[in-house]
């Protein structure tokens, strides 16, 4: 596999509420490689969204870093630890180094300034000058299958969703940055925009070659789109590797139990189930694996002992913190010669 | 047959606004029958919650026939007429938004209970929000009566709100996106549910989505109606409309979105559109709506002629597609599909 670009290890993130800490996102470690996507899945509440807005450092003001380091790697090999550059350092490490695509972010975005000016400003912050900016724009435009011209003149509510997040895709890629984080991006688009944002990012990224941290609730998305899976649970993750490993061998059982909870155009008459119970409390965590409660698989050590993620047996690429694991991928084979 | 439920015959829905005549709706024309499940799907606007409101009398069709069991609704009597509005109910998307936050759970499911008369005594009444609660599997019902709706999850709100519309016994219901803001992982339950509801009290149902698996998943042994601006352009059961799609734009749309299984999803090849725009309502174009954008498309046929919803030789189901029905577009089988 390719070089490692960033480094994350033992992130931790709370969040101040009135009830007490919220512990959204614990002990988090993985690497992303050079010009590879990363999803993160898992259900709606596990810390997807936290941990990608500690990675580029803009919590809201109730959230802080606890502990952890970031270590990121330029492309001149300079390693850098992003949680320790100073405000103007971080900025600048912002959309050169490393840009983001949220949903709906246009949408808050103000309606009086054209793409231009956007395009422009992002440009003048870190020392582009204009032309080379226009012209950077326009080629990334007509790359996300856009009216160059027309678009880079326009207002954003000029524009569909769909183009709009185009848009953006273009604008985050302006400084050509190695890392590009997306939330959603295509959460509460139609199927044909969201196939059409689909075909743009693939295009792009074979083009241009940079990492994707990726983030989805919608599993077919991040089969189609991922290179490696993690699972989150309770703002750990719980399982991490190849997308066909996670997707034919996941050895967590939650893991499993998202799987099975989704439903398949191609599988003809489906037996599905849904995962019992919710997600814990984050300010009280119940105490050995956080999913226990959730569990088909749990037995007497999962309610007190938190199990550590570990390489599994057969592929080292592949990560899971399951003590049942091997029973889980039983399981799955069995689902699978139905 | 039987009776439909609901039968919608050449249904036409306008709205108004800034003094602009929008046809909503065009020439639908749709049945339900007792116990069936149907499943409409389209992307937004496409007139999926329109057409939902005027099957529960929500709203009125501007033209057409809209027949309640064989009948025009102003063809009942005034009793009767009440006793249709508790018969056919509609489950809307945002639970939180639908039940009032200042009331118990225990209130919100007495009220309808109450103001209907369907209980006698309080023993009754609470006899009935227990029974109903435990339909909807919110168990034990104890533990919920007194909380809040702000106090529940978005899945134990959903199942409130269906449990508020079981109160009165409907024969059918509509559920919009009954399901699309709740986790995907409680999803599955609240439609095996649903089933089963189905299955016990011999209701209808209606279910509204913009998510072609679960259309499939739910609508299994049912029907799908696929709408484009306003009209259904397929209808029918549902293995055949996923398995062997008529329509270019079913076939667009079952290519384009990706499935939840790596090896299938990378070897779909999603079919290349004349054009990603989607006309406004304010400006269909003639003929076939979907024309400027299909690949299939033929010259002064599709661009001139109104298809009409119709059998077509070769597929179980109804498309409105000159070509096809024309057997110039042969069905197109994806081997992936298990149909
Ligand atoms: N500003 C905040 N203050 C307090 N708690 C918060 C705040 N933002 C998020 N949380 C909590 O932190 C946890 C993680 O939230 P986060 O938004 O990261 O989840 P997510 O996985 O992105 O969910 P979703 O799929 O719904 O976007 C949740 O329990 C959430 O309630
Ligand atoms: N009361 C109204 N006044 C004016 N226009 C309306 C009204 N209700 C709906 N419309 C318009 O009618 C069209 C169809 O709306 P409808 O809500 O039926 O679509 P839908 O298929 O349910 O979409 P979605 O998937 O977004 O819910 C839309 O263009 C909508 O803006
Ligand atoms: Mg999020
Ligand atoms: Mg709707």
């Amino acid at each position: 596999m390719s070089e490692v670009i960033l480094s994350v290890r033992n992130l931790s993130v709370s969040y101040l509420a009135r009830r007490g800490r919220v512990r959204a996102v614990s002990n988090v470690s993985f690497e992303l490689h050079a010009g590879e996507t990363l999803a993160f899945i898992g259900e709606s509440g596990c810390g997807k969204s936290t941990l990608n807005l500690a990675l580029i450092r803009t919590l809201p003001k109730t959230g802080q870093i606890d502990s952890g380091t970031m270590i990121y790697t330029r492309r001149d090999g300079q390693q850098i630890d992003v949680l320790k550059l100073n405000k103007q350092e971080h900025r600048r490490w912002l959309w050169s180094e490393c840009s983001m695509v949220f949903q709906g972010a246009l949408n808050s975005l103000n309606p009086v300034i054209r793409i231009s000016d956007m395009i422009y400003d992002t440009a003048a912050a870190h020392g582009i000058p204009r032309e080379d900016a226009r012209k950077q724009a326009l080629d990334l435009l007509e790359k996300v299958r856009l009216d160059p011209q027309r678009v880079f003149n326009s207002y954003p509510h000029e524009l569909s969703g769909g183009m709009r997040q185009r848009v953006l895709l273009a604008i985050s890629l302006l400084l050509r940055p190695q890392i590009v984080i997306m939330d959603e991006p295509t959460t509460a688009v139609d199927i044909l925009t969201q196939r059409s944002i689909l075909d743009v990012l693939k295009e792009l990224r074979r083009e241009l070659n940079f990492s994707v941290l990726f983030i989805s609730h919608d599993l077919a998305v991040a089969a189609e789109i991922a290179d490696r899976i993690a699972t989150m649970y309770a703002g750990e993750i719980v399982e991490i590797g190849p997308v066909e490993e996670i997707f034919y061998r996941p050895r967590h059982a939650y893991t499993l139990a998202l799987l099975d909870a989704a439903p398949r155009l191609s599988a003809g008459a489906e037996e599905l189930h849904s995962i019992p119970g919710s997600p814990p409390d984050l300010i009280m965590p119940p105490p050995g694996c956080k999913f226990h409660e959730r569990c088909a698989f749990a037995v007497a050590s999962c309610h007190t002992t938190p199990p550590p993620l570990r390489p599994t047996h057969d592929a080292a690429c592949h990560l899971v913190a399951c003590t049942e694991s091997e029973r889980v991928l039983a399981a799955q084979r069995k689902i699978m010669r139905q | 047959m039987t009776t439909p439920l609901v039968e919608l015959r050449g249904v036409y829905r306008t709205f108004v606004k800034d003094r602009q005549t929008i046809p909503v709706l065009q020439d639908v024309n749709l049945s339900v029958q007792p116990n069936e499940i149907l499943c409409l799907v389209g992307e937004s606007g496409c007139g999926k919650t329109t057409t939902g409101k005027i099957i529960v009398g929500l709203l009125e069709a501007s033209a057409g026939e809209v027949l309640i069991q064989g009948k025009p609704r102003s063809a009942y009597r005034r009793a009767e007429q009440a006793q249709l509005r508790r018969d056919y109910q509609i489950v809307h998307q945002d639970p939180f938004a639908s039940l009032n936050p200042a009331h118990t759970i225990e209130q919100i499911l007495s009220f309808p209970l109450l103001r209907h008369k369907l209980v006698k005594s309080r023993a009754e009444l609470r006899r009935r929000i227990w029974e109903l609660l435990t339909m909807v599997d919110l168990t034990p019902p104890g533990d919920i009566v007194n909380k809040y709706p702000h106090q529940l999850s978005g899945g134990q709100r959903q199942r409130v709100s269906i449990a508020r519309t079981l109160t009165v016994q409907p024969r059918l219901i509509v559920a919009d996106e009954a399901v699309s803001m709740v986790d995907v992982s409680i999803r599955i339950g609240i439609l095996k549910m649903l089933h089963r509801l189905r299955d016990e009290f011999g209701m209808a149902i209606v279910f509204i989505t913009h998510d072609l698996a679960l259309a499939k998943y739910f609508a299994w042994r049912g029907r799908i109606g696929v709408m484009y601006l306003g009209r259904v352009v397929e209808l029918g059961p549902t293995p055949h409309v996923i398995g062997q799609p008529a329509h270019p734009y079913t076939r667009a749309l079952l290519q384009a979105v990706p499935e939840a299984d790596p090896d299938v999803t990378r070897r779909k090849q999603p079919m290349r559109l004349r054009s990603d725009d989607i006309p406004r309502l304010t400006a269909i174009p003639p003929g076939c709506a979907f024309h400027p954008r299909c690949p299939f498309y033929v010259g002064r046929v599709c661009d001139v002629h109104v298809p009409h919803l119709d059998v077509a030789e070769g597929f179980a189901q109804q498309v409105a597609c000159i070509p096809v029905q024309q057997g110039q577009l042969r069905p197109y089988i994806d081997e992936q599909a298990g149909g």
